[in-house]
C-alpha cells in the first residue's frame, strides 16, 4: 500500500506542474511586457509618455503620448458600458423576477450565444450594418466612428452582465421576496428595493466583468472605430485605441527591437495595468461585499 | 378604500410595465444576433461554393478563396487542443483533488481567476516575444496554436473544476474503502464520471478559440498565404513530419478581418461569406454542448 503512494508521488508532481503552468503564463506576461516595455522607456522618459498629447510612433516626428489611445479606449468603453448596464441590467431583472420559469431556461443560453459569436463577425457587423445604419440617422457621422464600435460591444457584453447579475439575484433567498410581499409590495418594488440590493455585490462583479471586456476588445474597435490615435472624447469622432494600434502596428512590417516595435510592449502593458485593476477591484467587491445567508 | 385601490393598480400597472420593457431589452439581443446572421445568409451564402473553398487568397474578390485559411484553423485547433486539454485537465484534476489549502494553492487559484480578465491581445504580445522570439518557434502554426492554448486554459481548468466538484464525496469514499489510491479513484471513476462536463468546457472553449482574431494578428498571421503547409504524412521513412507546425499560417478570423478592411465592396462578399462559416461553426458548438450540459443534468441523480 504504501509502495503504491510511493509510485504515485511523480503524478502527484506531473499534476502540481501542470497547476503551476498558469502561474508561469502569468509570469510570462508580466516578463515580456516589463522587458520590452523597459527598453522602451529607455527612450521614451515616463513624462513625456503620460503627458505627450500626441502618439505618432510610425512617423518621422514621432512623439510618445499614451493619452490619445487611453481616450480611445475610455470613450468606446463609455458608449459600450452606456448600452450594456442598463440593458444587461434590466435583462437580469427580468429574467430573474418576471419570466417564467421555462422561458428564462430557453432565453438565457440564447442571450448567452451573443457573447459566443466571434468578435471579427461584430467587427464586420459594425462596419457593414451599424454605421452605415447610424450615418442615416446621424448627418456627417463618419463611417469610422467610437460610437458605432462602441454601440456593437454593447451588445456584445449584455449576456456577461445579465448572466452574471441574474446567477447572483436568483442566489437572494425566496424569503426576502415573501417578507417584501407580505408587506405589500408589488413585484417590480421588491426587484428593485429588496432583490437588487440584496445581489449588489454580484451585480457589481458582472459591471466589472464588463467594464474589463470593454476595454481588453480588440476587432470590434479596430475594425469599426478607426485606427487614427485622436485625443477627443467626442465619440461621433474616429479614434484608435489601445487594442487598435496593438493591431495596426503588427499588421505593417515593424523590425524586431525598434523603437515602434517595442512601443506595442508600452501600449499592451497600460492595458494590462488598466484591466487588472478592475480585476482586482472585482475580486475586492466580490469578497467584502459578499452578502451572506 | 378607492384609494388603495388605485394605488395597487398603478403599482401593477408598473409591473406590466416593466415586463414589456424587459421582453424588450431581451429582444434587442435577440434581435441583433437575428439580424446579423440573415446579413451574413443574404450576402455571403451565394459565395459559399466550392471554388470558394478550393481556392487560395487573391487580388480579384470573384477568384479569391479560403482554402489555406480553413487548413489554418484545423490545424491550428489541432495543436491547441493538444496543448490546452491535458494540461487544463490536469490542472483542474490537481486543484481539486490533490491540492492541500496552503498559500500556493491560493495564489494558483487567484491567478487563475485573473488570466481570465486578461484581454486576449495581452496573451498576443506575450506569445510574439515568448514563442516567436524567445523560443524561436518563429510566425508559425505551432506559436499560434501554442498562443490560444494558453488563452483557453483558464476555462479548460474552471470547467474541469465544476465538473469534479459536482461528483458527490461518497464515490471518493467508496474508491478508498477498496482501496484504490487516489490515482486509481481519478482515473477509474472521477474522470469518466466528469468526461461530460469536461467536454462541455472544452467545446466551450476551442469554439472561442476558433474565432480568437487579436492575439494572432500580433504573433504575425499573414494574410495573404497561397500554400499548405507540407503534409504531416510523408513518402519516406519515417512517414510522420512535423515540418508543418513551422510552416506560416493564416486562419479563417484573420482571413476575414483582411476582407472586412478593404474599401471595395466585392470583398465583403467574401468576408460575409467566411463570417457566416465561422459564426455557424461557434454557435454549432456551443449548440452541442448546451445539449450535452443539459443532458447530464438530466441523466446523472446521484
Amino acid at each position: 500500500m504504501r509502495r503504491r503512494r510511493r509510485r504515485e508521488r511523480p503524478i502527484e508532481f506531473l499534476l502540481f506542474a501542470a497547476a503551476f503552468s498558469s502561474v508561469a503564463i502569468t509570469a510570462g506576461i508580466v516578463f515580456v511586457l516589463f522587458t520590452e516595455a523597459s527598453v522602451f522607456f529607455k527612450h521614451i522618459s515616463f513624462k513625456e509618455f503620460l503627458t505627450d498629447r500626441q502618439w505618432t510612433p510610425m512617423f518621422s516626428d514621432a512623439h510618445y503620448g499614451i493619452m490619445p489611445l487611453v481616450a480611445g479606449t475610455l470613450v468606446t468603453t463609455g458608449v459600450a458600458l452606456a448600452v450594456a448596464l442598463p440593458l444587461g441590467t434590466i435583462v437580469a431583472i427580468y429574467l430573474s423576477e418576471f419570466a417564467p420559469h421555462k422561458l428564462r431556461e430557453i432565453l438565457k443560453p440564447l442571450l448567452e450565444l451573443l457573447s459566443a459569436v466571434p468578435t471579427i463577425v461584430y467587427g464586420y457587423f459594425a462596419i457593414a450594418i451599424v454605421a452605415p445604419f447610424l450615418q442615416k440617422l446621424i448627418p456627417n457621422l463618419p463611417l469610422f466612428s467610437m460610437l458605432s464600435a462602441g454601440i456593437v460591444m454593447g451588445i456584445m457584453i449584455v449576456p456577461y452582465v445579465s448572466s452574471l447579475s441574474e446567477d447572483a439575484m436568483g442566489a437572494v433567498p425566496m424569503l426576502l421576496r415573501e417578507g417584501s410581499y407580505a408587506l405589500g409590495a408589488s413585484k417590480l418594488g421588491t426587484a428593485l428595493k429588496v432583490v437588487c440590493p440584496a445581489a449588489l455585490s454580484g451585480i457589481g462583479a458582472a459591471y466589472i466583468l464588463g467594464i474589463s471586456r470593454a476595454i481588453g476588445e480588440t476587432m470590434i474597435v479596430a475594425i469599426a472605430a478607426g485606427m487614427q490615435p485622436n485625443l477627443t472624447l467626442n465619440p461621433m469622432e474616429p479614434a484608435a485605441t489601445i487594442t487598435a494600434f496593438i493591431v495596426q502596428v503588427s499588421l505593417g512590417d515593424l523590425p524586431h527591437g525598434s523603437i515602434g516595435y517595442q512601443s506595442i510592449f508600452a501600449a499592451g502593458l497600460t492595458l494590462f495595468v488598466m484591466t487588472l485593476i478592475f480585476n482586482i477591484a472585482g475580486h475586492i467587491i466580490r469578497k467584502k461585499f459578499r452578502e451572506a445567508y | 378604500m378607492t384609494d388603495f385601490k388605485k394605488f395597487t393598480a398603478r403599482r401593477r400597472r408598473e409591473d406590466r410595465i416593466f415586463k414589456v420593457i424587459g421582453i424588450a431589452c431581451t429582444l434587442v439581443g435577440l434581435l441583433t444576433l437575428s439580424v446579423l446572421l440573415a446579413d451574413l445568409c443574404w450576402v455571403g451564402l451565394k459565395r459559399i461554393d466550392w471554388q470558394f473553398l478550393t481556392s487560395f487568397p487573391s487580388r480579384f474578390a470573384e477568384r479569391a478563396g479560403i482554402l489555406s485559411a480553413w487548413v489554418g484553423t484545423l490545424t491550428v485547433m489541432f495543436v491547441t487542443a493538444v496543448a490546452a486539454i491535458p494540461l487544463g485537465v490536469a490542472a483542474g484534476v490537481y486543484l481539486e483533488e490533490y491540492a492541500r489549502k496552503s498559500w500556493l494553492t491560493e495564489i494558483i487559484e487567484l491567478n487563475i481567476a485573473n488570466l481570465a480578465g486578461v484581454p486576449s491581445i495581452v496573451y498576443g504580445l506575450m506569445a510574439l516575444g515568448l514563442f516567436v522570439y524567445q523560443f524561436q518557434f518563429g510566425r508559425s502554426i505551432l506559436s499560434a496554436g501554442l498562443t490560444l492554448a494558453v488563452l483557453i486554459l483558464p476555462i479548460v481548468i474552471v470547467a474541469t473544476r465544476e465538473s469534479l466538484r459536482s461528483i458527490p464525496i461518497i464515490i471518493r469514499e467508496a474508491a478508498y474503502s477498496m482501496g484504490a489510491t487516489k490515482w486509481q479513484t481519478v482515473v477509474h471513476h472521477l474522470l469518466p464520471y466528469s468526461a461530460g462536463g469536461i467536454a462541455t468546457g472544452v467545446i466551450i472553449a476551442l469554439s472561442r478559440a476558433i474565432g480568437e482574431t487579436a492575439p494572432l494578428v500580433t504573433i504575425g498571421a499573414l494574410t495573404f498565404i497561397a500554400f499548405l503547409p507540407p503534409s504531416p504524412v510523408t513518402g519516406t521513412f519515417p512517414f510522420v513530419s512535423f515540418e508543418w507546425l513551422k510552416s506560416p499560417f493564416t486562419v479563417l478570423p484573420i482571413q476575414m478581418f483582411n476582407w472586412t478592411s478593404r474599401p471595395t465592396q466585392d470583398f465583403h462578399v467574401n468576408a460575409a461569406a467566411t463570417g457566416l462559416i465561422l459564426i455557424v461553426a461557434t454557435l454549432a458548438m456551443n449548440t452541442v454542448a448546451i445539449i450535452i450540459r443539459y443532458r447530464i443534468r438530466k441523466r446523472i441523480k446521484w
